[in-house]
């Protein structure tokens, strides 16, 4: 017996190896964010640094998008609203709460300075709000489906951006901000006028460390158990019940794991660019989302990525057929449905198609 | 289609993405050329826009652009400023705030503009303006009226005036020349603008001993708006203050003269546009708007202006076009002022702006950025605009 | 909350009910019939008003740019033709967006429908199209008023739009209970599979589908227009009040011609009576205003968690 117990414990791997090993994607994915941002970043000037910063939140946004479309297979077309939220969440804790703290408007300190401590915290704020919203948006999604489920997502997302229409004027004098607490400013969040002058904090450090930390995570995801059960819900869900998934609470982490990366984007996106729109972050941004993840392939994660890069950085180098760049989008949309409705990678993995195999048996020559 | 075929796609959608990112010399589309040039060579003198030329917004940007364009032409043909040729280069913002930071980033980084013009829209001025102020680009904003704009740093300036003054430029309007004492007020809770123009004229109008009977709002793009009529009508007005934009303007005093209201309407810079007219139809009529130009003007600027934009390109410039040339031309008086062509310099220069005579009045830019201008009051007669008054600064 | 006032509110609810109900058979009859919520329907709507607008300024009836001031027969004349153009867009599209994907997955369909939805909106936007300005086709009405009952009036327009609403639901639901096309029709929603195996063509009965909805959102959008004017086809008010009509569908049971009638009155209730009155008792919170846009998502929520068949729907169990 001992002999059995013993052989047994040491096939088990040892903990601290196997926390290493758990936490090294991580590990990579600060030094890479880091590496964009000091290094790729100066190296491709101004401009293609805001490129890569846009590319790198629609990353995130259309990744967290793709766990509930892609995985889940729930037609989620509201997810613009879970960015408006987090974005209002982390706007009123970096600005209000730099005026009460810091007692300036302006960004403060360095690299991990007490203002990029407090834009973090803002950050993980957003996500945790945008989840809440999350989760009562996942709730009635239970009894949905398909159709519906579209057209009641799409209700949140409207609903999100009238309530931040109807919330009272920001304050913007350091004096009148200062007289109030942050509980009773909760509520001043900029109205259909929008949220002004919020501190600058975003850099490409902190898109690509939530942006690389999102993908280590989805990955992740796919090849495990719950990430089957995703899967599996969203082939058959009346087969995945019959199977022992718990379709309702795998839907509503779907629900509540995008929104709280979402929420980050909108922080992300609101402090960079210095100021939050409720009319900007409508419906329109959540289709826009939507086609990234279908061209891209729901379900891969490199589809995604390969989605995100090609939709951000395509208008910008086509710029003279600006006109035209919706309607491309459009026609694109209806011939990918048709003639490749998986998208471009599909559900699969840039690693697991024919192209690459091909590709890397021909270098291993 | 075979295999083959979605092999090719995948590989074509992977070049694709390489070729973007390999693209790196800089977007080479963008509108007007962007060739190598800059404060310090002796070659062209570049000025960025950026402006809103597809999108909601559109008909803004690409009126503000075609007076910019035009004021380059101009300018151009009598040789420049201090010898130089100057090339204007317009990026799209789509209307969208992060767009107008991308466009603002690109017009500095890439083209190396000295100074920028734009935008119309506060909100994508705001986006823009911390862009231009960072990096020490002095900005001229031709048309946003919010007061917040020029409150981003001392390279943000103005050339129209601001939202505060209008709201009083129509109050004193409405008290003293129509000699309303009861005012109604109609404003879309939907767009800041028309808020806070609605705020201003209510404090002027009550300041100066009006009384505002009842405030209505509607939300911009909802044009059932019966039940306030129903209220307008019934409080007794004298006036009706309506701050919104011409696209529900129009809609809006036609439904006001068929549900029986019959006092004159005032609006403010919003309401310009050639749809207006249209859209209201007879019930236009008898209406009055403030605007920061009249076509009608007997100005030899208005008059040079109006004949050389409609031989150029066919049509009658607004309020818009007005300030786009305006701003465009403060920026050549400024470039030929200023010492050197580098960024404090030339802000320096702007700021001392005193007194220029342009299409939309003699104006000097004060120590806020902004600029210190009378406003004009329009009149609708026989569906044409015409100068009803024209109000200097307290 | 006078006699009057509550008179003059039920006309403008019955007009706005009218138009909604208009909108919503569209997307009832296509949902009966492929099961999926055709998104570019309101596309169909804007376009209809715009094509009106085209065909009316062809016409030289909107040259003179004031109301009414068109011929007594400019408008019906436009409302047919334009409702002829737009059931033939609508017969197109089909054709060529959604019967590639009769036999996909309902999100594939729902997905392309966004797609033709976003390629009309900024087609339309082109200046060789329509263009991104506002314009009106109030020239084709004279909107005088027909009767005024101490204080309250009632309009040529309002008149217009209820008779105009209840003579094509009559109509259509002669066409859907009373022809063969219509027992087709019928027969398709319940089980399409069959009804081909009982010999009817499926491809023109879904073609019918999508031509009489087209041409009664071509002239919901008609009718739109001569009340609001139009704006630019990308604007957000057209997606919004397809959006209405699409929850109106819903509300009243969704595949039932009565049924879209009566959620567009239910919705049109809410909008316009609530608005009303709502609004009148907060006169210091403008901003309760703004939430008339969300109100209809409310409804919709509350019908879909307690009452998903609607109204006058009657509830389908999911088979496995």
């Amino acid at each position: 017996m001992k002999g059995l117990q013993e052989r047994v414990a040491a096939l088990r791997p040892a903990l601290a190896p196997a926390v290493g090993k758990s936490l090294l994607p991580f590990a990579v994915a600060v030094l890479l964010a880091f590496v964009m941002d000091k290094i790729i970043g100066p190296g491709v000037g101004a401009t293609w640094s805001k490129i890569l910063l846009d590319v790198g939140i629609a990353i995130l946004l259309a990744g967290s998008l793709n766990v509930i479309n892609g995985y889940a297979g729930q037609f989620s077309i509201g997810h613009a609203g879970f960015m408006l939220v987090g974005g209002y969440a982390a706007a009123w804790l970096t600005f209000y709460g730099s005026v009460h703290w810091f007692g300036t408007k302006e960004p403060v300190g360095g690299f991990l300075g007490n203002g990029q401590l407090l834009f973090l915290a803002g950050c993980m704020l957003a996500g945790v709000i945008a989840s809440v919203f999350g989760l009562v948006v996942g709730l009635p999604t239970l009894r949905l489906r398909g159709d519906y489920l579209a057209i009641v997502t799409l209700g949140f997302g409207e609903i999100v951006r009238v309530l931040g229409q109807i919330t009272a004027r920001q304050p913007k004098n350091v004096a009148a901000i200062k007289e109030r607490t942050m509980w009773d400013l909760a509520n001043n969040l900029g109205g259909a006028e929008g949220f002004s002058q919020v501190p600058g904090y975003t850099t490409l450090f902190f898109v690509y460390l939530f942006a690389f930390v999102l993908l280590v995570l989805v990955y992740r995801l796919k090849y495990s158990s719950q990430g089957r059960a995703l899967l599996a819900v969203r082939e058959n869900e009346i087969a995945a019940e019959a199977m022992g998934v718990d379709t309702t609470r795998v839907k509503v982490v779907a629900f509540v794991f995008g929104a709280f990366f979402a929420g980050i984007g909108g922080s992300l996106y609101a402090h960079q660019v210095g100021a939050l729109d409720p009319k900007e972050l409508g419906f329109m941004k959540s289709i826009d989302l939507v086609i990234i993840v279908v061209i891209g392939g729901m379900g891969s994660i490199t589809g995604v990525v390969l989605g995100a890069a090609i939709l951000v950085i395509l208008p910008e180098v086509f710029r003279q057929f600006a006109d035209y760049r919706m309607i491309a989008y459009a026609l694109a949309l209806i011939l990918v449905m048709i003639l490749r409705p998986q998208g471009i990678m599909g559900v699969k993995e840039l690693w697991e198609t024919s192209l690459w195999r091909r590709l890397v048996a021909k270098v291993k020559r | 289609m075979n295999l083959n075929t979605w092999q090719g796609l995948r590989t074509l959608a992977l070049a694709l993405t390489l070729i973007a990112f390999g693209a790196c010399d800089k977007g080479k589309k963008d509108g007007g050329g962007g060739s190598a040039g800059g404060a310090s060579s002796g070659g062209n003198i570049i000025i960025g826009h950026f402006a809103s030329m597809t999108g909601p917004q559109a008909t803004f940007g690409i009126s503000t652009d075609q007076a910019i364009r035009l004021a380059v032409k101009e300018r151009n043909a009598k040789g420049g400023v201090k010898g130089r040729k100057i090339e204007v280069v317009t990026i799209d913002d789509a209307g969208k705030q992060s767009e107008a930071a991308t466009a603002v980033t690109r017009l500095i980084n890439d083209h190396k503009a000295v100074a920028v013009l734009g935008e119309v829209a506060s909100s994508l001025s705001l986006a823009g303006g911390p862009i231009a102020q960072k990096a020490k680009v002095p900005m001229i904003s031709p048309s946003s009226t919010n007061p917040d704009v020029t409150d981003v740093g001392d390279y943000v300036f103005r050339v129209c005036f601001l939202d505060d003054f209008q709201g009083w430029v129509d109050a004193k309007f409405a008290f003293e020349n129509l000699k309303a004492k009861k005012a109604a007020i109609l404003y879309d809770q939907a767009q800041a603008y028309s808020s806070g123009l609605a705020d201003y004229f209510q404090k002027a109008f009550q300041e100066m001993g009006g009384k505002v009977v009842t405030k209505q709002a509607y939300t911009g793009g909802n044009l059932e708006i019966s039940s306030q009529l129903q209220s307008i009508k019934g409080a007794g007005a004298e006036v009706v203050f309506l701050p919104g934009y011409y696209s529900d303007a129009g809609t809006i005093i036609r439904k006001a003269r068929e549900a029986g209201i019959k006092v004159p309407f005032v609006g403010g810079d919003g309401w310009d546009s050639e749809e207006l007219a249209k859209i209201a139809g007879d019930a236009i009529n008898g209406n009055y708007f403030s605007n920061h130009y009249a076509t009608e003007e007997d100005r030899p600027e208005v008059k040079n202006f109006v004949g050389k934009y409609k031989q150029e390109y066919g049509k009658t410039p607004d309020a818009l076009a007005a300030l786009g040339y305006d701003a465009a031309l403060v920026l050549f008086d400024s470039m030929e002022r200023a010492p050197s062509l580098d960024g404090k310099a030339l802000r320096d220069a702007i700021a001392a702006t005193k007194n220029f005579t342009g299409v939309t009045g003699t104006f000097s830019i004060d120590e806020n950025r902004n600029a210190q201008k009378s406003a004009v009051i329009v009149e609708y007669k026989g569906g044409k605009q015409t100068m009803a008054a024209r109000i200097e600064k307290k | 909350m006078s006699g009057s006032d509550l008179l003059q509110t039920t006309i403008n609810f019955l007009a706005v009910g009218g138009l909604y109900a208009l909108i919503a058979l569209g997307y009832t009859l296509v949902y009966g019939i492929l099961r999926f919520i055709n998104f570019a329907h309101s596309d169909i709507v804007s376009w209809g008003a715009w094509i009106a607008l085209t065909v009316a300024s062809a016409a030289g009836w909107l040259a003179s740019g004031r109301a009414g001031m068109a011929p007594a027969f400019a408008l019906p004349c436009v409302l047919l033709v334009t409702m002829a153009v737009c059931a033939a867009m609508g017969v197109t599209i089909e054709r060529l967006a959604y019967r590639p994907l009769r036999k996909a997955p309902r999100l594939n369909v729902l997905i392309t429908a966004i797609g033709v939805s976003l390629f009309l909106q900024n087609v339309g936007l082109l200046n060789k199209v329509f263009g991104n300005r506002p314009s009106t086709i109030s020239a084709l009405l004279q909107n005088d008023v027909l009767a005024t009952v101490g204080g309250v009036q009632l309009r040529l327009f309002d008149l217009l739009t209820i008779v105009l609403t209840l003579v094509l639901v009559v109509v259509l639901e002669r066409i859907v209970y009373g022809t063969r096309m219509g027992r087709a029709m019928r027969a398709v929603s319940f089980d399409e599979r069959v009804a081909s195996l009982m010999g009817v063509n499926v491809n023109v009965v879904v073609s019918v589908t999508f031509a009489l909805g087209s041409a009664l959102a071509a002239a919901g959008g008609i009718l739109f227009a001569l009340r609001n004017d139009l704006r630019m086809t990308a604007d957000a008010s057209w997606v919004l009040l397809g959006l209405k009509a699409f929850v109106a569908a819903v509300v009243g049971g969704i595949g039932n011609v009565r049924g879209a009638a009566a959620g567009a009155l239910l919705i049109a209730f809410v909008e316009v009576f609530v608005h009303r009155y709502v609004n009148a008792a907060f006169p210091d919170k403008p901003w309760v205003g703004q939430l008339q846009d969300i109100y209809v998502f409310g409804i919709l929520i509350l019908v879909l968690l307690f009452k998903p068949s609607g109204l006058l729907g009657k509830a389908v169990r999911e088979k496995v």
